[in-house]
């Protein structure tokens, strides 16, 4: 744990872009992005589909370039170059479809960064993989191989995954909506667990119910565009744009019907 | 003359046996040797092809047409016969191990090749996203995945690459083929001719079922 707490004082933003741009060839898909995100700050992006957030994140860890503006991680630029895998190592990822990787048991899916990227000595590395395996409710299945498993156990293998790389902060792109809805709550339950220990997240999500409870500040998107943040309860309750009002009543409707 | 003292004639055959044995191991080693250099050369081409900058990019790419299109049959004789005008003079295992390894490894980095692509995306990125540098990626993550995809057609162009070793004999040397061939002058007999096929398909058989039966594995799986 210590070994990535960082030099830096804990009120510096863990995330930062500033102005950033993204086109996919004409198509502009962030429009002069602004956000700082605190150590042990629970954001969920929202908005509807299109309007940029799995770009967004995935800019952060430079699985996309941006075309203009800047994005550091504590402190340190993202950018290609030798600083980036440091980067990466710090901001952990979980993906709509787990990508968990399917040659590996379950156990060596969690343990393989820590070893490969971190150089720790694989019997330290699978002890503390199987520690999170445990805490994600998987202690049964460390010995199978990802195809062996449910969609929820498979997402909460990539959380294990994720944080045994011990990140600064865990991007999730939408990480219950592959999910049966049986499925969800499961997930739900380790990311609010998190959530309440202190983990840095940033979550990509239509769970309004989750986004309401867990996150200290939500983000509505719309058109490449950060619309209005606020706190959960003021932003869905009384949202001062027309466009958020109109999102959120849409959602309203459609979980209604 | 009936057909067994013709095609099967037990004398010849234990006559010519020690000299087909000895083809044959050479026919094993030229094999082993050409598919351990295109296995290595196809990988190497296939990284190049896909993730090297253009110049270099676009040779490998030269260098997979090329020597997918031309006939082994030639390469084998300028490489036997023609590069000792410009001082590069090979012995014929050598000359035909390179001809052999030149092609296949072109063949090998397109199989390579579709076993990547193949890999989805999700894969390079769950990767890169724990911070993955190129090298560790592809050894621990896209390779295993990849190459175990393409076990079949591998084998198959190892099974095409084996059988082309009895070209060898056309530079003169002294392998499974060539050895039968002399034999048979030699006796006026084609006994061995056709104990050297019998020992071609040992050799191959095998191959030839494991394709199928990992194939057969594959289908309903995927
Ligand atoms: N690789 C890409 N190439 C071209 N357009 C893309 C690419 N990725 C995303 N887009 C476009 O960018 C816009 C935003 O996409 P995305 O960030 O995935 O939205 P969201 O996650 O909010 O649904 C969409 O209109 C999408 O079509
Ligand atoms: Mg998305």
């Amino acid at each position: 744990m210590s070994q990535n707490t960082p030099a830096s004082s804990g009120t510096k933003p863990i995330i930062t872009m500033r102005n950033v741009e993204k086109h996919y060839g004409k198509f502009h898909a962030l429009r002069d992005v602004n956000l700082e995100v605190r150590r042990g700050e629970v954001i969920a992006i929202i908005g509807p589909s299109g309007s940029g957030k799995s770009t967004l994140i995935r800019c952060i860890n430079r699985l996309e370039a941006i075309s203009s503006g800047e994005i550091a991680v504590d402190g340190v630029k993202v950018e290609e170059g030798k600083n980036l895998a440091l980067v990466r190592a710090e901001v952990g990822m979980v993906f709509q479809q787990f990508n968990l990787f399917p040659h590996m048991t379950v156990l060596r899916n969690v343990a393989i960064a820590p070893i490969r990227v971190r150089g720790i000595a694989k019997a330290e590395a699978e002890a503390r993989a199987r520690q999170l395996l445990e805490r994600v409710g998987l202690a049964d299945h460390m010995d199978k191989h990802p195809d062996q498993l449910s969609g929820g156990q498979q997402q909460r293998v990539a959380i294990a995954r994720a944080l045994a790389m011990e990140p600064a902060v865990l991007l999730f792109d939408e990480p219950t909506s592959a999910l049966d809805p049986e499925m969800v709550g499961e997930v739900l339950d380790v990311m609010q667990s998190l959530a309440k220990t202190g983990v840095t997240m940033v979550v990509v999500t239509h769970e309004m119910g989750f986004a309401r409870r867990v996150a200290d500040r939500v983000v509505f998107m719309e058109d490449g565009q950060i619309i209005e943040q606020n706190t959960p309860d003021v932003l869905f309750d009384t949202p001062s744009t027309a466009r958020a009002k109109a999102f959120l009543s849409s959602i309203m409707h459609g979980a209604a019907g | 003359m009936d057909l067994l003292t013709t095609f099967f004639n037990i004398d010849v055959l234990l006559q010519a046996a020690p000299l087909l044995l000895k083809g044959f191991w050479l026919t094993i080693q030229l094999g082993a040797v050409s598919l351990l250099i295109s296995l290595v050369l196809g990988l190497l081409l296939v990284l190049v092809r896909l993730y090297s900058p253009a110049p270099l990019r676009w040779l490998a790419v030269a260098y997979i047409d090329v020597f997918r299109a031309v006939p082994l049959l030639v390469l084998l004789i300028l490489v036997y016969y023609a590069l000792p005008f410009v001082g590069i003079r090979l012995s014929s295992f050598w000359a035909a191990a390179a001809a052999l390894s030149a092609v296949a490894s072109a063949y090998m980095a397109e199989t390579f090749r579709a076993g990547i692509e193949a890999v989805p995306k999700g894969q390079f990125e769950a990767a890169q996203s724990l911070g993955f540098g190129w090298t560790r990626m592809m050894s621990d993550i896209i390779l295993p995945q990849a190459m175990r995809m393409v076990v079949p057609p591998t084998t198959g162009v190892s099974i095409g690459l084996i059988k082309d070793t009895a070209l060898g004999s056309v530079v003169a040397m002294p392998d499974l083929l060539k050895q039968a061939t002399q034999t048979q002058a030699f006796y006026a007999n084609p006994s061995p001719l056709v104990g050297a096929a019998l020992l071609y398909l040992i050799l191959l058989l095998p191959l030839v079922r494991l394709v199928s039966v990992l194939e057969a594995r594959k289908k309903p799986s995927r």
